[in-house]
């Protein structure tokens, strides 16, 4: 670890570069200070960008209130669906927000399993946004049910109708992965939370916030004893977290690949959604990342390493699901199905070929720019072509969704979709909530896992002393 | 209870009055040290077999959940189709066994841990707010056979730590 430069500590900082995963000059005390000061700073010095946001945030998520209200009001016919396009917004913004998510439990735990250290900066913040992505999905598919008062019926319990989910339908495997999802991201997220939140708690310094701190952080007092059990529990997590998120998105795509509609009926569906969600998930992570560590001044803890390594792997996510564009192209011309065949030229050039070719344009073609480092390492460069994949995996889902319904197999009960005002503003309000929740977070909760890089720090600079007292490995103060 | 300043520090201590004997002893850390549990005489981690029975439990009460539903409870002749289809009923039994094994794992590790807890002795000594910051603790118990005030009070001295004190009740 190369010495201490004093300067680094003051309030200029410095990034250190895309080969280190934390600036040099850190030590146990002056990391939480860093970290635990975001949130505990007074409000006065909340920047004013945190304001902006929050406020424009806070007015798109009332798109969300207007739409359901009139929603429930009203019945789905508000929004654009008709017959033969039943799914519309609503399944699109579902596949999409549950994707999104999961990048977040990729990061904290395949990751976590694979000892990849620079997972530790980024691991809170990423769980934040998982959790935060799901509760908008979980959102949609009840909007979408006509009598979404009786939601409670997707779920298996003894009832006077003497009625039944049917357990064999894609539809109900859904609900159960849902939930499970959501119910593994919390736990996860929280219990990562613990450790930290004795930390605040420590750090605290108005009685109110000692207390929330340390109700929240249920007395935890970092005993060896806890600690051990603390991280088998933590390991076992992120193994059963591994499974699960790939479980999860192959269920969505099963929603698709169980029906017999041409373009939704094929094999390649699980692997190139869950490639395609990570894809995703990893934009919406640069997203949100460049500008919180903007804003809190988090450059010397979520470096250019950081960014370096998502840009990466979104360009190889982003490679597996251009894989997937092929191999559906592929078969539906080798199936020798005129239907299937059909599907894939009505895409191409049928009524809604703009998405399409956008699409191809924003999932395939800009990202490729990330095989370059200038465009890795140049903040707002990476910030704009994850925007792009953002909106290229939106497309996809529009275009995997509205495409096959719309012109299926007689031409008689062909129909188009176009989205209403309504479906833009539920739409607009879940990206308002989910924004909100995450500004919110990000100033309330330390949005960087604190004893997290303690560890990092301690094997960076481990110093091995058999009797009296060592040096601490890097002096700050 | 005495005040380290390194975690290596501290995991010397702890091999050290373990090696003179004193059984009853917790460790106060910031972060996980690996091999610090075992040096104050932490066995057994039932951690992983918890988490194993009630993932097991989960996948049993899942599958039998939707044989139940498709075969007892709601018969229903779809295509023909045999009522106990398992395949479609592994995703949902996957999803019962991550559930409850993830539950299990979070109850099971605070239960074991004793938590919540929001009162502990050890909080009361004023330096201890440092445990969960930059600083490494040693606490040997009053419950621990060997333990006298005085002598344990030398022993935990002559470990050459930054401060002992006096963990009062």
């Amino acid at each position: 670890m190369p010495s201490l430069n004093t300067e680094e500590l003051e309030p200029k900082v410095i990034d250190p570069g895309p080969s280190k995963i934390i600036a040099p000059g850190f030590n146990y005390t002056t990391v939480t200070d860093k970290i635990a000061g975001v949130v505990l700073k007074p409000i006065q010095t909340t920047p004013k960008q945190w304001w902006i946001s929050l406020f424009l945030a806070f007015c798109a998520m009332q798109g969300l209130l207007a739409g359901a209200v009139w929603l429930f009001y009203k019945g789905v016919g508000v929004w654009g669906i008709v017959i033969p396009v039943a799914w519309g917004f609503a399944i699109v913004n579902f596949v999409w927000w549950i994707g999104i998510g999961h990048a977040g439990t990729l990061i904290s735990a395949i990751l976590l399993l694979l000892k990849q250290d620079w997972r530790t900066s980024i691991n809170r913040f990423s769980e934040a946004m998982t959790l935060f992505a799901v509760a908008q999905a979980g959102m949609f598919p009840i909007l979408h049910l006509g009598r979404p008062w009786l939601g409670y019926w997707l779920i298996p319990y003894p009832n006077s109708m003497w009625l039944w989910p049917q357990p064999r339908s894609p539809l109900i495997w859904d609900v159960f992965a849902v939930t499970t999802y959501l119910t593994v991201s919390l736990i996860f997220w929280f219990i990562g939370l613990v450790p930290d939140l004795a930390t605040m708690r420590d750090r605290a310094k108005h009685a109110w916030q000692k207390f929330i701190f340390g109700m929240l952080g249920m007395g935890w007092r970092g005993s060896a004893k806890h600690w051990a059990r603390y991280q088998m529990a933590y390991l076992l997590l992120g193994g059963l977290a591994t499974p699960l998120v790939v479980s999860v998105h192959t269920v969505v795509s099963f929603d698709f690949a169980i029906s017999l509609l041409p373009g939704w009926h094929t094999t390649i569906f699980p692997p190139y959604f869950v490639a395609g969600a990570i894809y995703s998930g990893f934009a919406m992570v640069v997203t949100l990342a460049i500008p919180a560590r903007k804003w809190f001044h988090l450059e010397d803890l979520i470096t250019m390493r950081h960014l370096d390594c998502m840009g990466k792997l979104m360009i190889g996510t982003g490679l597996i699901v251009g894989y997937g564009y092929m191999m559906e192209a592929f078969m539906s011309w080798y199936s020798g199905n005129p239907h299937e065949m059909f599907m894939y030229m009505n895409r191409a050039t049928g009524p809604y070929r703009y998405f399409f070719w956008s699409l191809i344009l924003c999932n395939i073609l800009i990202p490729q720019s990330l095989w370059s480092v200038k465009v890795r390492q140049n903040i707002p460069r990476l910030f704009i072509v994850s925007i792009v994949v953002n909106i290229g995996m939106w497309l996809e889902r529009f275009i995997i969704v509205v495409t096959s319904l719309a012109r299926d197999f007689l031409p008689s009960s062909w129909g188009m979709y176009y989205p209403t005002q309504w479906d833009w503003a539920v739409y607009v309000g879940t990206l308002g909530f989910f924004l909100v929740l995450m500004i919110l977070f990000v100033r309330t909760l330390p949005s960087i896992s604190i004893f997290e890089v303690r560890e990092v720090l301690h094997h960076l600079a481990p110093n091995v002393t058999d009797d009296g007292p060592a040096p601490a490995p890097v002096h700050g103060d | 209870m005495a005040q380290f300043e390194t975690p290596e520090h501290l995991l010397a201590a702890a091999n050290r009055a373990y090696a003179a004997g004193y059984r009853n002893m917790d460790a106060y850390t910031p972060m996980p040290i690996d091999g610090l549990a075992e040096a104050v005489g932490f066995r057994r981690n039932w951690v992983a077999p918890i988490v194993l029975t009630c993932g097991l439990c989960g996948a049993a009460g899942g599958f039998g959940l939707l044989y139940w539903i498709s075969v007892i409870a709601y018969p229903h002749n779809i295509a023909g189709r045999p009522f106990n289809s398992w395949p479609a009923y592994i995703p949902i039994t996957f999803e019962c066994t991550v559930l409850l094994a993830a539950l299990s794992a979070v109850i099971g590790m605070l239960a074991l841990n004793k938590l919540p807890m929001p009162y502990h002795p050890v909080f009361n000594v004023e330096s201890f707010s440092r445990a969960s910051i930059d600083r490494f603790f040693l606490c040997i118990e009053a419950s621990d056979p060997k333990f006298d005030l005085a002598k344990t009070k030398a022993f935990l001295e002559q470990l050459n730590p930054e401060e002992v004190a006096e963990v009062d009740k």
